[in-house]
């Protein structure tokens, strides 16, 4: 990377954190008090009345899971609709006309998505912190798994605007898509207690191997293998990363 | 060297418009250019091109002799752009928006503020720098885009209809600091609906229509085909009758004249005999933009052409 293609990386993360620091009223509140009531509801009142799972009290079991939610919404929504708006306002301009190459735009707009992404997991972190105790098993493996993870979703929200047309195309992947996916992902359950069937089904469901990667980062319990849910992850973020610099390259939706 | 160079450039929208049926143009380095041609005859598909918003489906483009397709970060660090429409974030502030786009052409920051305090005094915008953009008027905002495109100080500036909807005192103050850039060495082409602008601002001229380029010429050279030109004669009350021999004239009412100068009669004639007349004539006006007359005759033999 030369030095203008730094100062260029340096611009656009500058610019996505800026802008959503700028309305932390809608980035960064909303998940707080939504994860605070889940913590509330599903953790201290319903919790109690299901006992252990995984050898650990419920709301300790589902913490994990429901931070890395946070996580996987905001990189998300972060990128789809920063993109979107630029490209709406037609100020995405800005960059295509200057000598930004391509991997430079999507590493500004994914730092920026994972910015915002690690900064939600941080403070709802903090909240679950006031209703149990977290213990740390594998650092490595928790920083590994949240980064990919934030990563993964920022591509993907990236990908989403770059074929969206109007503001409703940016929601329908996160309401059909991304939250259905996510509550069949792990986040409030073993799927050892599914039947052999759904359990198979369930292993369809890449969320399902970043959900119990995290948690085996903080508890040392996972339904998966982590050497198979980095590889899916890896692997998941670099068929995105493939797709998304064709896309840019092809001018799809950006160039006409 | 050519601050521009086109060669056979084509464009084929996805809808199968073909917007450009081969263009070749070579813009001078240091030039004043203006691309004129009616709506939808290719200018903002040409420009869009040169800026790479626009895919080129065969062709070649030169800026400053990089080739757009092999080299486009060199090219692109050549060229500033000031488009038809506003395409800033309404949400950023004026001084955001300049130094943002620096960064983008990797201007170091501390040498971004400087130029963003000198072109935004420049233009006038330098109490607005904390302004956020939605809360500028229409010409503020002309200006403001005026001054992104000159941050990263490109050899070659494009302005594609700068004064489209800007009151006239403001137009001429835009006119002069184009001008002044210009003599500084700066390359600037320009396509604009005001043919005054184009004649008084550019030196060479290119019209182009339904995608081809049908005129290539200077300003000078352009005007000097322009066989008969109308004038318009204000006359003092009192004039009755006139008889002006030799020229085509029509009285429009009591006190206006209209009269057709062929190139090789001149006017002195027509005054000559209005004196003999007894008439006096209070002031004098060119009935339309020279270059206005030329660029309607040059587009409709176009037309007829293509008809045929």
């Amino acid at each position: 990377m030369n030095q203008r293609q730094w100062i260029a990386l340096k611009t656009i993360w500058g610019k996505e954190a800026s802008r959503f620091l700028r309305i932390w009223v809608q980035t960064l509140v909303p998940p707080v008090i939504t994860m605070a009531l889940y913590f509330v509801i599903f953790g201290n009142l319903i919790g109690r009345q299901i006992g252990d799972m995984g050898g650990f009290p419920y709301i300790t079991y589902i913490v994990p899971g429901l931070i890395m939610m946070s996580v996987i919404t905001n990189s998300y929504a972060n990128v789809s609709s920063s993109f979107f708006s630029a490209k709406f306002q037609k100020s995405i301009e800005e960059m295509l006309v200057a000598p930004v190459p391509d991997w430079v735009l999507v590493a500004g707009f994914v730092g920026g998505g994972v910015a915002r992404g690690l900064l939600v997991g941080i403070i709802v972190t903090g909240i679950a912190l006031f209703f149990t105790a977290l213990p740390i098993h594998h650092l490595g493996v928790l920083v590994l798994t949240v980064l990919l993870t934030a990563t993964l979703f920022s591509l993907g929200g990236l990908i989403n605007a770059i074929f969206a047309r109007t503001f409703d195309d940016i929601s329908i992947v996160p309401t059909f898509v991304l939250t259905p996916l996510t509550y069949l992902g792990g986040v409030f359950y073993s799927i050892s207690l599914l039947p052999p069937l759904w359990q198979g089904v369930s292993q369809l469901n890449p969320i399902l191997y970043m959900v119990n990667a995290f948690r085996y980062g903080f508890l040392g319990v996972s339904d998966i293998g982590i050497g198979t849910a980095m590889a899916v992850l890896v692997g998941t973020n670099l068929v995105l990363l493939g797709w998304l610099l064709r896309l840019l390259k092809s001018g799809r939706g950006l160039r006409s | 060297m050519s601050a521009l160079q086109l060669r056979a450039l084509h464009k084929t929208y996805a809808n199968g418009v073909n917007a450009l049926k081969g263009i070749d143009l070579d813009v001078a380095e240091g030039d004043f250019f203006a691309l004129l041609g009616p709506n939808g005859a290719g200018k903002s598909t040409t420009i869009g091109i040169i800026s790479s918003l626009v895919l080129a489906s065969g062709g070649k483009v030169k800026v400053f002799g990089h080739d757009l397709a092999r080299d486009p970060e060199a090219a692109k660090l050549e060229v500033g752009l000031v488009p038809q429409e506003f395409n800033f974030s309404m949400f950023e502030t004026v001084i955001q928006i300049v130094v943002n786009q620096a960064g983008y052409y990797g201007v170091p920051r501390p040498l971004a503020l400087a130029r963003a305090e000198k072109y935004l005094s420049q233009l006038g915008l330098w109490d607005k720098r904390d302004a956020r953009a939605r809360t500028l008027s229409g010409g503020m905002k002309r200006r403001l885009m005026i001054a992104r495109a000159l941050m990263h100080e490109p050899r070659l500036l494009i302005l594609d209809e700068p004064t489209a909807g800007v009151d006239i005192e403001l137009r001429r103050s835009m006119w002069q600091f184009l001008r002044q850039i210009n003599e500084e060495g700066r390359t600037i082409i320009l396509t604009t609906h005001y043919l005054e602008e184009a004649e008084m601002l550019c030196r060479n001229i290119a019209i182009i229509d339904q995608g081809r380029i049908i005129e290539n010429t200077s300003v000078k050279s352009l005007l000097a085909t322009l066989h008969v030109e109308t004038f318009i004669l204000d006359l003092a009350p009192g004039a009755s009758e006139l008889t002006i021999d030799g020229f085509v004239s029509r009285r429009l009412d009591d006190h206006t004249l209209e009269v057709d100068v062929a190139k090789d009669q001149g006017i002195n004639a027509v005054f000559s005999q209005l004196t003999a007349q007894g008439v006096q004539v209070l002031s004098l006006r060119n009935k339309a933009n020279r270059l206005e007359e030329l660029f309607v005759t040059l587009v409709e033999n176009g037309k007829q052409e293509v008809g045929a």
